[in-house]
């Protein structure tokens, strides 16, 4: 049982750094971004082409594939959703759509429509045994470089210039912006860095998730319920959610095997009857 | 109180009611339909799908247009009433046609009614994510039960009965595209009628100003509620009219896509005056029919890039396109009322 | 004259500030009740408990005896409690005649009526004529709200109110943002209202406040400072240091 609990933790961390980004420019920039996991899967494919096809050490490849994806999130970013920041929420939801729709097709036509998988390393195949509970090997990295992550994220968020601009930015930009923080290049950067989680977890999530064009599509519910559940109002609400909802999926489809998939939507219908704000919110958030 | 002089009752009546005269273009509009059918004899399995895919599209325009809820899984009641279709004529329930399309109609609107309370409240992405949600859990819940549905396979050996035990549903779909094209325009006219009543009014004013609506004493929930379940009525006799008329039900009537085509749809037609699901139906299926002969598999490819040219461009700009269409059909696009006597227009 | 309107001891505690403050008033009907305060004293607030768009965290609210605080607002106004809103709160796409005749309909309960074309009850259509008449909108009847003049969207504001014939009418500062060459529109509106609707009115403008009421409240910190006649609110040093150096119009 412990095992699960293991493979939920991992999962639901993998789901907080795929979704990290997502919700914070949605926070921030009060963004409906459709579209977050498309830079998730070009992260990638980034790395099955990297270390399958290049030969580049999966260790390596895991950086550029963050690197990657924040570079294609910077340039969508400046000459794309620039333009659909002021519009309706209507607006962006058809806009991004298109967007997921054109990078589906795209990754289809370019890599093939079947599944595609990355050569692991040897050294994370199969699992330790530390007193009689399986942990798998990868699924420890998982934890280990996703953990990693969120300490750095939320020290960056309370501790550096930066990361009080963004929460500032976050709380009300109009103000922000009259207190000479450049609110734009905040946007770009958070978009990009947000992009570049998302592909950092698509590399590494493509061993556990599977991964093929249709990938976007596929997920775009689960990060809508991470934010949802979680509110956008801060990091840990997103952090806490994930967590829920990586050990309710596993352990659901474990346990119940026919209800499985359905926790998941159960969960989410719950939470938005009975606070509408996302569960970790605070109260007064927007 | 004096009342006022009879004649300008007379004309706030008048105007009021030249807003729900039938326009010429419209009457234009239908006859051209209906001779379609015997203009176009060859073309009778595409009109189809036009029919119920313009009846789907009219669906949504009932929310979007009039109620502005926006809504990512409005497929679910598409597909709650194509299985519910599906299997009352496999398993011999209910062998009429008509019948079975309301019953299929009612299931929807039942599905409809139990999720409108989660649409109620939240901001638009809440609705977003919930009417996603219940649109993927019931295309899982096909899935799950195969045993029922037939699972990724879809729903085999579905055999149609003669409509009024009359007219058998031929091969080359002549009596289905009658069928559904008078199914289409009787619940248009129902759709027309309401649109233009009290209710249809203060529907637009809890659109507009929701907490003005509630301060005259319009309960905003009970009429988001009804018109819900109504458009779910609507989705779901259209999802029948797919099953009846190619039958086979598969669980790609839940899919993501169906709803983003549809949003797709109702854009391109522009939202809000009725005629906007139906226009934008005839574009679409036109569109995808000469796209998918250049590029058959990449189609959404395209798509993609119509929607994000649309958005780009501007959703006003582009049905700009139809607005002098649209200015003369006017009186049922409720955003621009015309003054009496005003430039001559509107009479 | 009976009391129609009552609160007793009501209470709204918001997380870190009490925005209304143990208050107790009585109206009786016909009356013509002021209430003034120094911005931010609470009164919208106030009008927002009596609606029922805030739920109070104390009190009661009585309309003829009755206990009303568990009607929601849309119900409240079929009980006769009608309210203005501060900044106009209207269907900016709808024309006055539709919107005055939307909210005679819907008093009349046949706004679920699906069936009939809007306009073709010709008494509901003599009603709505003679409501704008009365407030002088007959020659903006038919255009779009969102194009009026303020101080036509103002008067649009409270004959909507009135078209909900109601009992109890919540005037939320009548007159504010109306520029001046239109005021007094707003003002003969006011002062044209029938003897048998009870009105509160929240004002600012001590001119419409001292000409218009026959009792005042004074709002302070959500409590209630001070009540009485016009006359003697107007003399009472308390409501002058309050106030502050804000011009007062003696009675």
């Amino acid at each position: 049982m412990l095992t699960i609990l293991f493979d939920g933790i991992a999962y639901g961390m993998l789901l907080f750094v795929l979704a990290c980004g997502l919700a914070v420019t949605l926070g921030l920039m009060n963004l409906v971004n459709l579209a977050h996991g498309a830079f998730a899967m070009a992260g990638g494919y980034v790395t099955v082409v990297l270390v399958n096809r290049l030969g580049v050490p999966f260790f390596a490849a895991l950086p550029l594939a963050f690197v990657a994806s924040a570079a294609i999130g910077l340039l969508f970013e400046r000459t794309l959703y620039v333009h659909i920041y002021r519009k309706s929420h209507l607006d962006q939801v058809l806009f991004t759509i298109g967007l997921v729709f054109m990078s589906v097709a795209a990754v289809d036509y370019t890599m093939g429509s079947g599944q595609v998988f990355v050569q692991v390393p040897e050294a994370l195949q199969g699992k330790f045994d530390i007193a009689g509970v399986g942990i798998g090997r990868y699924r420890l990295l998982i934890v280990v470089i996703c953990g990693l992550l969120t300490i750095a994220i939320q020290a960056i968020l309370t501790h550096t210039r930066f990361g009080s601009r963004l929460r500032a930015a976050v709380d009300d930009s109009r103000v922000a912006r009259g207190l000479g923080i450049n609110v734009n290049r905040i946007f770009a950067l958070t978009f990009a860095f947000g992009s570049g989680l998302a592909g950092l977890g698509g590399a590494l999530g493509a061993e556990i998730l599977g991964l093929d064009p249709t990938f976007p599509l596929k997920f775009m519910i689960y990060f809508l319920i991470v934010v949802t559940v979680g509110g956008t109002s801060s990091i840990t609400g997103p952090f806490f959610a994930s967590l829920l909802l990586g050990i309710s999926d596993v352990a659901g489809k474990y346990y119940v095997p026919t209800l499985g998939p359905f926790i998941i939507y159960t969960i989410m219908i719950v939470v938005l009857i009975w606070r509408p704000q996302g569960l970790f919110a605070r109260a007064t958030g927007r | 109180m004096v009342p006022p002089p009879h004649s300008a009752v007379r004309a706030a009546t008048e105007w009021l009611s030249a807003r729900a005269r039938w326009h010429p273009l419209e009457i234009l509009f239908w006859v051209g339909a209906f001779a379609s059918i015997w203009l176009l004899p060859d073309k009778h399995l595409i009109l189809t799908e036009i029919a119920w895919l313009a009846l789907f599209a009219l669906s949504l325009d009932l929310i979007l247009g009039y109620a502005g809820i926006i809504s990512l899984g409005h497929a679910a009641f598409f597909g709650v009433g194509s299985y519910v279709a599906a299997l009352l004529a496999k398993h011999e329930i209910i062998n009429e046609p008509v019948l079975a399309m309301l019953v299929a109609g009612g299931a929807a609107m039942a599905l409809g009614f139990a999720t409108s309370f989660l649409v109620l409240r939240g901001s638009d992405l809440t609705r977003l994510m919930v009417t996603l949600g219940i649109a993927l859990l019931l295309r899982e819940l096909a899935n799950r039960y195969g045993w029922l549905t037939g699972g990724a396979d879809g729903l085999q050996g579905v055999t149609m009965q003669p409509i009024f035990g009359m007219y058998r549903f031929d091969m080359f779909g002549h009596n289905g595209y009658v069928y559904s094209l008078v199914v289409l325009f009787i619940l248009f006219l129902l759709a027309r009628r309401l649109v233009n009543s009290p209710f249809g009014l203060s529907l637009m004013s809890v659109k507009g100003n929701p907490l003005r609506a509630s301060a005259i004493g319009i309960s905003v929930d009970a009429r988001l509620v009804a018109i819900y379940s109504i458009a779910a009525f609507y989705a779901g006799v259209a999802g029948a009219l797919l099953a009846q008329t190619t039958s086979f039900a598969s669980l790609e009537v839940f899919s993501f896509d169906r709803s983003a085509d549809l949003l797709l749809v109702l854009i391109i037609g522009g939202a809000g005056y009725l005629y906007g699901g139906l226009i934008g139906a005839i574009i679409f299926k036109v569109m995808q029919d000469y796209l998918s002969v250049l590029t058959p598999q990449y189609w959404p490819f395209w798509i993609g890039m119509v929607l994000m040219v649309i958005v780009l461009v501007g959703r006003d700009r582009i049905t700009q396109w139809t607005t002098p269409i649209r200015k003369l059909a006017m009186r049922l696009d409720w955003r621009t009322p015309t003054a009496p006597g005003a430039a001559g227009e509107g009479r | 004259m009976p009391v129609v309107l009552e609160t007793i001891g009501l209470t709204k505690r918001f997380t870190g500030l009490i925005a209304t403050n143990d208050v107790s008033l009585r109206i009786e009907k016909g009356a013509r009740h002021a209430l003034i305060g120094p911005n931010g004293a609470g009164k919208t607030t106030l009008i927002n408990l009596l609606t029922g768009v805030l739920r109070p965290s104390a009190g009661r609210i009585l309309l003829d005896g009755e206990d009303i605080g568990d009607v929601p607002t849309h119900k409240r106004v079929g009980l006769g409690i009608v309210r203005t809103f501060q900044i106009n709160q209207l269907f900016g796409d709808l024309t006055p005649l539709e919107t005055i005749g939307l909210a005679v309909s819907e008093r009349r309960g046949q706004g679920l009526d699906w069936w009939r074309i809007v306009g073709s009850r010709s008494d509901l259509v003599a009603e709505s004529v003679e409501i704008l008449e009365r407030f002088r909108l007959t020659d903006v009847i038919a255009e779009r709200t969102a194009v009026l003049p303020y101080g036509k969207q103002r008067l649009l504001e409270i004959a909507v109110a009135i078209a909900c014939r109601p009992r109890v009418l919540l005037l939320d500062e009548p007159a504010a943002g109306v520029p001046e060459d239109e005021r007094h529109e707003i003002l003969a509106a006011v002062g044209d209202l029938p003897e048998d609707v009870t009105v509160l009115l929240i004002e600012h403008d001590m001119d419409i406040v001292f000409s218009f009421a026959d009792r005042i409240s004074v709002l302070v910190n959500g409590s209630l400072f001070v009540e009485g006649t016009p006359e003697d609110v107007a003399r009472d040093p308390r409501v002058k240091a309050v106030y502050l150096g804000e011009e007062m119009v003696d009675a």
